[in-house]
């Protein structure tokens, strides 16, 4: 919730919202869909040049960057049992693919390419300024109200559920294998969603009283400059170059 | 007194859906007095009353006559709201934008002001409320008293007439409490402010109309009143029996 990545005053930083999610969403595309290794090695090194662009400390990023590689982990330990074709060599009566160690391998490069581009590139600007960007993109307007919202939201519904949980507790409930534990668990899911609806009611009450009729007005205008053109320019080139390496 | 109260009610009733007796009967009110206070017991209709004032609620019988015109359609609705500001009870029903400055300057760019007026007016309301330096904390995570300030200020930016405020000094510590009366006291603004702290109200010289049974009747002149006395914690907002 504090948005650490989007504080500061790199280059990046400074870049139009808009340019950058057209930047990330293209990069991602040909990224993801890519299958070759020289594809997924560019982008994992386009990642870290972006990510050294924005001058942000390793830390806080490495941690990310373990966190999904905890599923990337996963991979590495079922791919290369299951994923059959020729065997590369086999410990015991266990067999391990070429192909699977292949398949994980590019799956591990793509997916930290692609979440360094990510901070590198979303991270850096205020969730508010990427949903009002993604409106003037021409993205649906309630798609975008619901990432505002969740954002500005999810927090205080995380907040009432646990007041709930904390008052369940208070009264000596012990979570277990029981069907009084399910029905707890149901009642504070329940609960809490009612709740939610009913602040969701009374904001949007608090919303129409000040004039609000379905467009949300952002309050700062984020102006695209001719540098923001250039950047975006200089993406889509590297972005199309990637895709070609698709056929090199 | 003037000749057209800001607000009237004439002969309004309310039943709220799957519910057999109405919270609201044939109830009639104007505004003349600048500042109204209203009491009542829980459940009595008092945050009911507002919601009807500002059309948020639909009452099933009567009229809701804005500066001398019955309101009919939303255009009649949205003149009304841009002079009435409702302070909710909960803050954080009120304040969903990520920063301050952004949802305190969201009513004025829906009153059609530009980016660069409607941030020049919330800079100034957050001023005048003593809350400069404010405009880009994060909402939710202002203390209570600071929220029910900046949910002042996001209603204040719209240049209302009348404020109606529900239980305001609920939950507030006293130097934040302080902080309201004083800014209450400081506003030339008609005020309707629903309360169970008699001292708030007796400091915002509130004549007192009390919500009972569906209707709302002026309390006696005498009723109010503020006791010296001594007791533990007594600098700290507290009520006493409603009968003498």
């Amino acid at each position: 919730m504090d948005e650490h990545f989007a504080r500061g005053n790199s280059l990046l930083h400074k870049r139009d919202p808009k340019a950058k999610i057209i930047s990330a969403a293209a990069l991602v595309a040909v990224t993801a869909t890519s299958n070759s290794f020289a594809v997924a090695g560019a982008s994992l090194i386009l990642g870290i040049a972006l990510f050294f662009l924005t001058k942000l400390p390793a830390q806080l990023v490495l941690k990310r960057l373990l966190a999904v590689n905890g599923f990337t982990f996963f991979l590495w330990l079922t791919l290369p049992l299951t994923y059959g074709g020729s065997e590369f060599t086999s410990i015991g009566p266990v067999s391990i693919s070429i192909e699977g160690l292949r398949l994980a391998t590019l799956i591990t490069l793509k997916t930290n390419g692609i979440v360094l581009s990510i901070i590198a590139l979303l991270g850096t600007s205020r969730i508010s300024s990427i949903g009002h960007a993604l409106e003037s993109l021409h993205l649906p307007q309630k798609l975008c109200f619901i990432l505002l919202f969740s954002y500005r939201y999810i927090f205080v519904i995380y907040q009432e559920y646990r007041r709930l949980a904390r008052a369940a507790t208070m009264r000596c409930f012990v979570p277990s294998t029981t069907i009084h534990t399910y029905r707890t668990f149901g009642y504070l899911f329940g609960m809490t969603l009612i709740k939610s609806w009913n602040r969701a009611t009374r904001i949007h009450q608090a919303m129409v009283l000040r004039g609000f009729d379905g467009h949300l007005i952002p309050l700062s205008q984020d102006r695209y400059s001719t540098a923001d053109t250039y950047f975006l320019s200089t993406m889509m080139i590297l972005t199309a170059t990637l895709a070609m390496l698709n056929f090199a | 007194m003037q000749k057209t109260p800001l607000i009237e009610l004439c002969n309004i009733s309310y039943t709220y859906p799957h519910n057999h007796t109405p919270i609201l009967k044939n109830l009639n009110f104007s505004v003349f007095e600048k500042n109204v206070g209203i009491i009542g017991s829980n459940g009595c209709g008092k945050t009911t009353f507002f919601q009807i004032i500002v059309g948020l609620l639909v009452p099933d019988k009567g009229q809701l006559v804005f500066q001398g015109t019955s309101v009919k359609d939303k255009a009649d609705l949205r003149a009304l709201r841009k002079e009435v500001g409702f302070l909710f009870q909960n803050s954080d029903d009120q304040l969903f934008s990520p920063t301050v400055i952004e949802d305190v300057a969201f009513g004025p760019l829906n009153l059609g002001f530009d980016p660069a007026a409607a941030r020049e007016i919330a800079m100034e309301t957050l001023d005048d409320l003593g809350l400069s330096g404010f405009e880009e904390r994060v909402t939710h995570k202002l203390s209570g008293g600071e929220k029910k300030l900046v949910a002042l200020a996001t209603i204040l930016a719209m240049k209302p007439k009348m404020l109606l405020l529900d239980e305001p000094t609920n939950n507030l510590d006293p130097e934040t409490r302080g902080r309201l009366i004083g800014i209450l006291q400081r506003l030339d603004l008609y005020q309707i402010i629903i309360s169970h702290d008699w001292d708030f109200l007796s400091q915002t010289n509130s004549i007192l109309y009390q919500i009972e049974h569906g209707h709302i009747h002026r309390c006696e002149e005498d009723h109010i009143h503020v006791h010296s006395h001594i007791h533990k914690a007594g600098d700290h907002p507290h009520r006493h029996d409603l009968k003498h």
